[in-house]
């Protein structure tokens, strides 16, 4: 697969009051053609920093990167040409309509005024914004106005679509609407790259992700082969009397698939490669030492172990305590 | 030509975007009216002592009428050129950007645009000249229109330079204390400069908008002795608003 986006050592740092913020210290990326791509890190980790340097908003201190096949240093020009940029603020100019906006943006990448307009149909055709084009967009609900802002960034059919936190603020409805749309686009060929700070929409919507944290990428690959690293799937077992822990913990670990077993009051956890496959296994394994078990759950690691096992904090925890920084 | 194409599709957004908003468009007259009717009336009869001699036939009225229309176009440029920080704000400025279109264009988008409005609203000041004992003759309207375009231009020119640094519409308020309204009354506007003390000469030598009230007033007042020669007063409102369109470009095409 071609790559649409490739970094390597990517840097930028601001000068702040307090000093020199390192925002974005050495990102290594690779985005393959056509996919969809997930930029997963708490709120000041430099997602939109490292976003807007490859869309060619922030000049890039040192490093490298390519996109769409040009050096967005040498070839900002042509990076621009083929790059859909969509803001955390959005877009659009709100006293304008939603159409007028689309055809302003078309010919601002230099399409005619007939093209534009055709372009502009299409779009409100496949984007459903039919009902609402004609009017300004400071009438727009949350959700249109996302559309919209989707609809700016494709007009001119990029080859790479930027999405900043397209869901924040969102409704779960809307969410599940743009996801939608976004499946789409990537369909059609569209690549795409989102930031996000939310585990469900990293992990659900993008085919591939990186994990950023403190302006370095900790972590890099398919949802699925990321908590594989992690190398377990934990399974909890509530045992009917307290008395069979000690012998059922002993009994567990002779067991080659179990890698990890902790005792925790009356119940055992324990980690295993594949809670599937082992579930049959020790159900048989307890039953058959006459260890009764009152309940087994068993639970596939989440990203959110992921993030914590590469940063050491959870994530729902690292975006309170950091630094407002990532969105300017 | 194609790199022009984004200035001109700035303008016509921006102008389709004025006139459609009409409560901005006769909003925007209430203060002149206010300034020229109430203050006008109510300073006449003690100012009247303050203007030069030789013009005992002048009302106060009259001699403010194009000291308001420079308001006006000053006010109605900046207020355009603050759209860029609303924009900023709202996301569609960074779209812009994206484009492959110079940023240099879309900042002479801003500046024509505004300085379109600008002296759009500056002529339509023009219908209340009877009101205020101006009269006009088609010579002085044709040479008025341009006029007010080139002033507009500065004003704008200045606007941008501004905004391109503004980061947040909080901002504007110090702009309206600190720079529009020194440059409003050190302008000649509301009253003569002829015997103004040399401090408060100096900073009206120094500002843009006394040339432009002053070619303005030449125009319009033909028994009033002008500060400076008409040809004068244009020569620097082309010289300002070439630097303040140089240093707009600047600023804004760094801050992206």
């Amino acid at each position: 697969m071609k790559n649409v986006v490739t970094t390597t050592e990517l840097r930028k740092s601001f000068k702040s009051k307090k000093g020199v913020v390192e925002a974005v210290r050495g990102v290594e990326l690779h985005v393959g053609e056509g996919e969809i791509f997930g930029f997963l890190g708490p709120n000041g980790a430099g997602k939109t920093t490292t976003l807007r340097m490859l869309a060619t908003l922030l000049p890039i201190e040192s490093g490298e990167a390519m996109v769409a096949g040009f050096d967005v240093k040498k070839q900002p020009h042509e990076v621009r040409r083929r790059v859909g940029y969509v803001s955390q603020a959005g877009g659009g100019d709100r006293l304008s309509t939603g159409r007028e906006d689309l055809i302003l943006q078309g010919q601002l990448y230099g399409m005619s005024t007939t093209d534009a307009n055709a372009r502009a149909d299409e779009l409100i055709d496949d984007l459903d914004l039919g009902e609402f084009a004609g009017r300004r967009v400071v009438t727009y609900s949350g959700g249109q106005r996302r559309r919209l802002d989707v609809g700016l960034g494709i007009m001119h059919r990029p080859d790479v679509l930027f999405l900043d936190e397209p869901t924040t603020g969102l409704d779960p409805q809307n969410r599940a609407n743009l996801w939608e749309l976004i499946r789409q686009l990537s369909g059609s060929g569209t690549s795409i790259f989102l930031t996000t700070h939310y585990l469900d929409e990293a992990d659900v919507l993008s085919n591939r992700l990186a994990i950023m944290d403190h302006g370095l990428i900790v972590a890099e690959g398919t949802s699925r082969e990321l908590k594989q690293e992690i190398a377990a799937d934990s399974v909890v077992v509530s045992l009917k009397s307290d008395e069979g822990c000690s012998g059922a913990t002993e009994l567990l670990r002779q067991e080659s698939y179990v890698s990890h077993i902790t005792t925790e009051a009356d119940h055992l956890r324990l980690y295993v490669d594949d809670g599937v496959a082992a579930l049959p296994k020790l159900l048989r394994l307890l039953d058959g030492n006459g260890i009764g078990v009152r309940t087994i759950t068993l639970s596939e690691p989440t990203l959110d172990d992921v993030f914590l096992r590469h940063t050491g904090r959870s994530l729902h925890k690292a975006g309170m305590n950091q630094r407002n920084g990532d969105s300017e | 030509m194609k790199r022009f194409r984004a200035t001109y599709i700035i303008w016509l957004r921006d102008l389709k975007r004025h006139f459609r908003d009409r409560a901005r468009i006769f909003g925007s007259l209430a203060t002149p009216i206010i300034f020229i009717f109430i203050l006008g009336q109510g300073l006449g009869s003690s100012m009247s002592a303050a203007l030069p001699a030789g013009s005992t036939t002048l009302d106060y009225k009259t001699f403010m009428f194009p000291g308001i229309l420079g308001m006006t176009v000053l006010f109605a440029g900046v207020f355009s050129a603050v759209s860029i920080v609303w924009d900023r704000e709202f996301g569609f400025l960074k779209e812009m950007l994206v484009a492959p279109v110079p940023s240099w264009s879309i900042a002479l988008g801003k500046v024509v645009s505004g300085a379109t409005i600008a002296s759009f609203q500056g002529c339509l000041m023009l219908i209340l000249a009877p009101l205020a004992g101006v009269k006009l003759t088609p010579q002085m309207v044709v040479l008025l229109i341009p006029t007010l375009f080139l002033v507009a231009f500065s004003m704008t020119g200045m606007g941008v330079l501004v905004a391109s640094r503004l980061k947040s519409m909080q901002g504007f308020q110090m702009i309206m204390n600190f720079i529009m309204m020194p440059m409003f009354f050190l302008s000649g506007a509301m009253f003569p400069l002829a015997n103004a003390p040399a401090w408060m000469d100096t900073l009206a030598k120094i500002n843009p908008l006394t040339y432009g009230v002053d070619a303005l007033r030449s125009i319009m007042l033909t028994d009033f002795p002008s500060r400076y020669p008409f040809a004068f007063d244009i020569t620097m409102i082309v010289l300002i608003s070439s630097v303040m369109l140089g240093m707009a470009i600047a600023t804004f095409s760094r801050q992206s």
